[in-house]
């Protein structure tokens, strides 16, 4: 006779990818339904309830978000929001220039636009991916010392090196400058007033990829363009969020279309929108409750980990962080079998090395940091996350660890 | 992993070398992990590791284990990286 263990509670801890739907999202989306199919750019009476629906939405956000209402956008994704913002603000400042200033722990869909930007400029197959650090993609057009994309690096906690970034968005023919607010894969926050303030002395305008902070920290003040994802603070897959602030120069990238000013083709998911703003209302309020009460869980995950496991590197910053969201690297595992060996045991969280992409090569934020790549986990907190949830992980976790350096022969190294 | 014979470190010492062509990480970390500490201190080994994420991890294994990272170079055509037992 065979035991089999307890079927244990499953615990999703991977908000960093999608935070469950807010309970408050899920009630808009159904009344959203009811006439929110109606298309809102049409003159009669239904379509004018939409609109109102699409208005309040709007109003909302900017209302979160301290901006107007005309500077609020909804698009298709928060990766669609920032490949706008992006292509769109540079596009803005062609007579300025066409050097992309970026971080080099920016998302990919930030890091992606700014391959294609230097692969437009120059007329050419989109370049191989090049190690973080000291990019320099440089269009064949441009004048020989204006590359298309310089990447700023990081230190090991992955902070910006601010004189770095100083020096970089200063330079002749700097058209946009981009900084996430604090980093998705592990979790530190960039100091955004301070790169705001070299931008703003700079006469060049800051994108913010602000899709980790929304709904959960405050953002500086200070950028220029903003985007976010609604899935990020529970609400619905298939809304992102751009923001263009007044004094802006955006020209489109896409083909003419005339919805979301412009700046969003095709029709908005207008549900999933009421849904989304409802949800930012609601993750706003309870902002400040939820870090107080997920930040010290986080410590637990850092000192426990760094205590119970071996050869483990706890990442980014200790202080200056997210508050839902730790990461480590485990030295002698694979990423991709710890992630199934959590798996099993019921744990849904998220890695940033190779074995895990489908790329196999490891996350360029990792890269740029200079971590341990391999044995990479993500740990993403949200709101229905327990207490208990957190200490059966930190239970498991050594001996799924230890079990699998056993499997690879990796023991006592 | 097969250890072949010396081949010249950049210094114009001996190394020896730890081929982990073709092993996806951990592997190159692990085999590295497992070899040096058999080796003199001061002594300089090469890993022959194609996995992309070696040239990140090697190192950090170094800062890690409080080796001596050297560096990365080519070796018949194949990325290779330096490491020197420090202790």
């Amino acid at each position: 006779m065979t035991t089999v263990p307890p079927a244990p509670e499953p615990a999703y801890l991977d908000a960093a990818s999608a935070a469950p739907l807010h309970p408050v999202a899920r009630q808009a989306l159904g009344a959203a339904l009811a006439d929110g199919w109606v298309d809102p750019a049409r003159l009669y009476a239904p379509a004018r309830r939409a609109r109102q629906l699409l208005d309040a939405a709007r109003a909302t956000v900017a209302e979160v978000l301290g901006v107007r209402p005309d500077e609020v956008w909804f698009t298709a994704s928060g990766t669609a929001a920032a490949h706008a913002a992006v292509l769109g603000a540079l596009a803005g400042r062609v007579r300025v220039g066409a050097t992309l200033v970026r971080s080099a722990v920016e998302h990919s869909a930030v890091v992606q636009a700014g391959r294609w930007h230097a692969a437009a400029a120059a007329g050419r197959p989109r370049p191989p991916d090049r190690p973080a650090g000291a990019s320099a993609d440089r269009p064949a057009g441009a004048p020989a010392d204006r590359p298309a994309v310089v990447s700023v690096p990081v230190d090991r906690r992955g902070r910006l090196d601010l004189a770095g970034w100083r020096a970089a968005v200063a330079e002749p023919g700097v058209a946009l400058a981009a900084l996430i607010s604090a980093s998705h894969e592990v979790g530190t926050v960039q100091p955004v007033a301070a790169a705001a303030q070299a931008c703003a002395d700079a006469g060049v305008p800051l994108y913010v990829d602000a899709a980790q902070s929304v709904g959960r920290v405050p953002v500086p003040a200070g950028w220029s363009l903003l985007s976010a994802s609604a899935h990020k603070w529970g609400g619905p897959p298939g809304v992102g969020l751009l923001v263009v602030r007044k004094g802006t120069r955006w020209v489109s990238p896409y083909p003419e279309d005339e919805r979301e000013g412009g700046r969003a083709p095709g029709v908005p998911n207008l549900p999933a929108i009421v849904a989304a703003a409802a949800a930012l209302r609601a993750a706003a309020a309870e902002a400040d409750a939820e870090a107080a009460r997920l930040a010290p869980l986080v410590d637990r995950i850092r000192a426990t980990v760094a205590a119970t496991v071996p050869d483990v590197e706890v990442v980014g910053d200790p202080v200056d962080r997210l508050p839902h969201l730790v990461t480590f690297s485990c030295l002698y595992v694979d990423g991709e079998a710890l992630l199934h060996a959590l798996d099993r045991r019921g744990f849904a969280v998220s890695s940033g090395s190779s074995c895990t992409a489908s790329t196999l090569r490891p996350s360029h934020v990792l890269e740029a940091m200079g971590v341990l790549s391999h044995g990479n986990v993500r740990v993403s907190l949200h709101r229905g996350t327990t207490e208990a949830q957190v200490d059966r992980f930190l239970a498991e976790l050594p001996g799924i660890v230890a079990g699998l350096r056993a499997e690879a022969g990796a023991v006592g190294l | 992993m097969t250890a072949a014979g010396p081949a010249p470190d950049p210094a114009g010492a001996a190394v020896e070398v730890l081929d982990c062509l073709g092993q996806r990480c951990p592997l190159p970390v692990i085999a590295l992990a497992r070899r040096l500490p058999a080796l003199p201190v001061g002594a300089v080994i090469r890993v022959l590791a194609d996995d992309p994420a070696a040239a990140n991890d090697i190192p950090a294994w170094c800062r890690l284990r409080g080796q001596e990272f050297l560096g990365a170079t080519e070796s018949s055509g194949g990325p290779a990286f330096d490491v020197r037992r420090a202790g």
